[in-house]
């Protein structure tokens, strides 16, 4: 069976490089545009894994993984943070709201794919 | 999708970040202080520099970082946003937008550009003063140099992973070495969703694992808390690579557990792990890597963490209450973006397809009209069921042509937006102090008459600026402010957008604009003119006041050529100044292009369309008001002038002799110059929206022809090039240069 992927973030440059990357790395792909979607979304898609930004409109990545983290049904998902962030408080706090591991930006797709296959199974 | 296509997304979504970041910067100038405004104008370069990096495009990675690390000091409050500050940045979001259209059309932006900009975001960043205007900029000119690209300063990098170090020798291998690691998660390393034995699966990925679990940790049954953590693991690995490779492996796990890697092999460890393990069940076996491959995790913490999931279902009563509260808080920031911006829900159609609709729309009207006269001719008319059918049809297709030209309307904003930096840029270079001013930037044109707009306004603002305003010294002289005030504002009057470019300048100096119409001998020096027919000299051909050709202004383009493009679109211009007070230009354009309000004439038995905002009247000759002037030129007495008399079909060379005036109409036309022209034509047939049909696609460019439509009753119109006729009528030959096509 195909694993499920849910992305989160609001760059149309970036969800698209995601989707391309994911589905000719044989995933299928799930695809939300800020931490207020992505929790609507988690409910009904039940991911595998979740890769997610940090800088978002409405509810940013720290908020969405503490969303996560809290949801019962959900709490143990891995989650990975794609992100530009690069200094080391930003990547903290990532930890502290839950993140599993992190892609760095600028966006690679043997990155993002080893990162993903680090964490599940 | 291939990349090109994304690459493709990411300019377009470029536009829109660069258009958020200058209006956000804006909004901060004018006093704003909501933090979600700081963070939208944040989002915006960090996304640019995000879908740059992903391109390898490094200039653009480098110049959003040192932007984006600024940015972020305003954030979190370490940096204030001073107004020079802002200054600073609007020009750095114009420097951003110039890189962008460089990587997009393969240009290159001069580095001096960047370097000042970036030395100065740095400075305010680091908290330092800003170095004083003039300063030498920092000694690095390459601002990629001098700032660190971002991966670089990460302190992580790609796992490298290769496969060469798998070599089925059981002995060290050579260039390999041993190590011995010590691995032991704690419960949260669990609750982040991070699984050992994937850890571990990831860490084979770098050479030849031997894995003890040690499970000696583990209570019995009764005092097994699900979710704790009690195994450990010790792990030999043979590997080229070094202790570093091994600890990224461990990237993720660092924080949740004891990790411990040792150089060399700890064969007594492995021999003996621990005393007592050798009493336990499960003595340390050697581990089969391609178990780990093949089959699911059935490592022993999973089965931990499944009795974990069946007490999280059934005991905690304050997760509910913690989802409570981040709901909650969800809830209020959507409740604060909701307060800031209500987005309207939009979907992205290419243009080609609303362009599609809207010509099948164009047809629609057409047949409906066709269908409507065949209905008169045959005199079933009568019928009032049929009718009140065609009435019906006829006001369901105006609907539906009015919506579909709805699609295609576009808020003037992301024009008045370029403006902002066209006013600084021309204020920098001229030191003025200027501050624009919008209004009505959501008012809505089609989209067609949007992207012709742009040219003559960037060159009406540059000489607002560049003539219109006064510098400072000459403004604080004159009891002003400093700072000159551009006004630019769009509003609907009539079917009609009006565009106005006010300035609180010196206004038209008419004596000096009166001498250089002498000069240049567009007027005599006896010529009695009215202050608004000095003002309007300005349009005419060749007409300018600059003593010398200054860089801004000085582009081979006059106010005439503004007025004729304006013209070209339907439009008109005006000036009205006052001295001492500033001047407005007021245009007032067609909503869209798409379909035009003409008058139908015939033409030498040909039918041609003229469009209505040409024409300032008609009127009936007589044979007393026309006098020939020179062998073949006439022209007509109106009210005391006499204004040149132009044969269209004649001009077009429908026919080579000259019409009988007396028997025809004329059209009295304002033309290029402001000069007016009066066009003889057979007869008047009446007045209608046309819907525009391109010729270009089809022919090339016909010289005095703007377009085609198609009538009612089915025949093909040509719509006139009024300017283009006038020119020939001059005796210049028609040409295409000359012919302005209404249509694009």
């Amino acid at each position: 069976m195909k694993k499920k992927v849910l992305t989160v973030d609001d760059s149309r440059t970036i969800r698209n490089m995601l989707l391309v990357t994911l589905n000719n790395a044989g995933f299928d792909t799930i695809q939300a545009e800020d931490g207020v979607e992505g929790l609507e979304v988690l409910e009904e898609c039940n991911p595998d894994v979740i890769v997610t930004d940090i800088n978002m409109p409405r509810l940013d990545g720290f908020g969405f993984i503490e969303g996560v983290r809290q949801n019962e049904r959900y709490r143990a998902i891995p989650i990975l943070v794609l992100t530009t962030e690069s200094d080391a408080e930003k990547k903290n706090r990532a930890r502290e709201a839950g993140a599993t591991g992190w892609i760095v930006k600028p966006f690679d797709p043997s990155k993002l794919i080893a990162a993903i296959e680090r964490v599940t199974a | 999708m291939d990349m090109n296509e994304i690459k493709e997304i990411f300019f377009q979504e470029c536009e829109e970040q660069l258009a958020e970041l200058e209006s956000g910067l804006l909004r901060l100038n004018d006093g704003d202080t909501d933090p979600e405004t700081v963070n939208a104008v944040f989002r915006a370069v960090h996304s640019i520099k995000g879908g740059a990096g992903a391109f390898g495009l490094d200039d653009l990675v480098s110049f959003a970082h040192v932007f984006e690390t600024t940015l972020d000091c305003v954030r979190s409050n370490k940096l204030e946003a001073s107004p020079d500050l802002l200054k600073v940045m609007l020009r750095s979001a114009d420097v951003l937008a110039d890189l962008t259209a460089a990587s997009r059309d393969g240009g290159k932006v001069e580095t001096s550009r960047t370097s000042g900009l970036v030395a100065e975001l740095e400075a305010y960043a680091k908290g330092q003063p800003r170095p004083a205007a003039g300063a030498p900029v920092a000694a690095n000119p390459d601002p990629a140099a001098s700032t660190p690209a971002p991966a670089d300063d990460n302190g992580f990098e790609p796992v490298p992973f290769s496969f060469d170090g798998f070599d089925d020798d059981e002995a060290v291998g050579e260039g390999r070495s041993v190590f011995t690691v010590r691995f032991k998660p704690r419960s949260d390393l669990y609750a982040k969703g991070n699984e050992a034995v994937l850890l571990i699966r990831d860490l084979a990925k770098i050479g030849e694992l031997q894995v003890h679990c040690q499970v000696d940790q583990l209570p019995s049954i009764d005092l097994l808390d699900p979710e704790g953590a009690y195994f450990s693991w010790l792990i030999r690995v043979e590997t080229d690579k070094d202790e570093e490779a091994i600890r990224q492996a461990f990237e993720f796990a660092e924080w949740d557990a004891e990790i411990e890697i040792t150089a060399g092999a700890d064969d007594e460890a492995f021999a003996d792990p621990d005393a007592s393990a050798a009493d336990q069940p499960m003595a340390p076996v050697p581990f089969d890597l391609n178990l780990l491959d093949d089959l699911p995790v059935v490592s022993d913490e999973a089965a931990a963490s499944e009795p974990a999931m069946a007490e999280a279902a059934l005991a905690p009563a304050n997760l509910p209450l913690a989802a409570k509260a981040i709901a909650a808080e969800v809830e209020k920031k959507e409740a604060t973006v909701a307060a800031v911006s209500a987005a309207p829900q939009t979907i992205r159609v290419d243009l080609d397809r609303v362009d599609r609709l809207i010509n099948l729309v164009g047809e629609l009207v057409i047949n409906q009209a066709m269908l409507a006269q065949s209905v008169v001719e045959n005199e079933s008319g009568s019928s009032s069921a049929i009718n009140l059918g065609l009435e019906e049809l006829q006001q369901l297709t105006r609907e539906i042509q009015d919506s579909v030209m709805a699609i295609r309307a576009q808020p003037v904003k992301p024009v008045f937006q370029r403006m902002g930096r066209i006013v600084r840029e021309i204020a920098d270079m001229t030191n003025k102090q200027v501050r624009l001013v919008t209004e009505g930037e959501n008012t809505e044109v089609d989209k067609t008459v949007i992207d012709k707009i742009a040219e003559p306004l960037t060159h009406m603002i540059r000489n607002a600026v560049d003539h219109g305003l006064e510098t400072p010294e000459k403004r604080t002289a004159a009891g002003k402010n400093a700072e000159g005030v551009l006004r630019l504002s769009a509003k609907h009057r009539s079917g009609r957008i009006v565009i106005e470019i006010a300035d609180d300048g010196a206004g038209i100096d008419r004596d000096r604009v009166r001498f250089k119409a002498i000069e240049n001998g567009l007027i005599t020096p006896d010529s009695n003119l009215s202050d608004e027919e000095i003002d309007n000299l300005i349009f005419h051909p060749g007409f300018s006041t600059a003593d010398k050709i200054s860089d801004i202004s000085g582009r081979g383009v006059g106010m005439d050529v503004v007025k004729r493009s304006i013209q070209a679109l339907g439009g008109r211009i005006s000036i009205t100044s006052r001295p001492g007070k500033g001047s407005v230009f007021t245009m007032s354009l067609p909503l869209t292009l798409a379909v035009l309000d003409g008058m139908v004439v015939t033409v030498a038995n040909q039918t041609l369309v003229v469009p209505l905002t040409a024409i300032v009247e008609t009127l009936q000759p007589e044979k007393k008001d026309i006098h020939s002037f020179g062998p073949s030129q006439r022209l007509i007495a109106i009210r005391e002038t006499f204004c040149p008399l132009v044969d269209v079909g004649n001009i077009l060379n429908f026919r080579s002799d000259l019409a009988d005036p007396v028997a025809g109409v004329a059209l009295l036309v304002e033309s290029e110059g402001g000069g007016q022209r009066a066009l003889m034509v057979d007869a008047i047939q009446g007045q209608r929206q046309v819907v525009i049909k391109s010729l270009e696609a089809n022919y090339t460019n016909v010289p005095g022809i703007a377009a085609a439509t198609i009538l009612g009753d089915g025949r093909v119109a040509l719509i006139l090039d009024v300017d283009a006729v006038v020119i020939a009528s001059r005796g210049q030959p028609l040409s295409s240069e000359m012919a302005l096509a209404a249509t694009g």
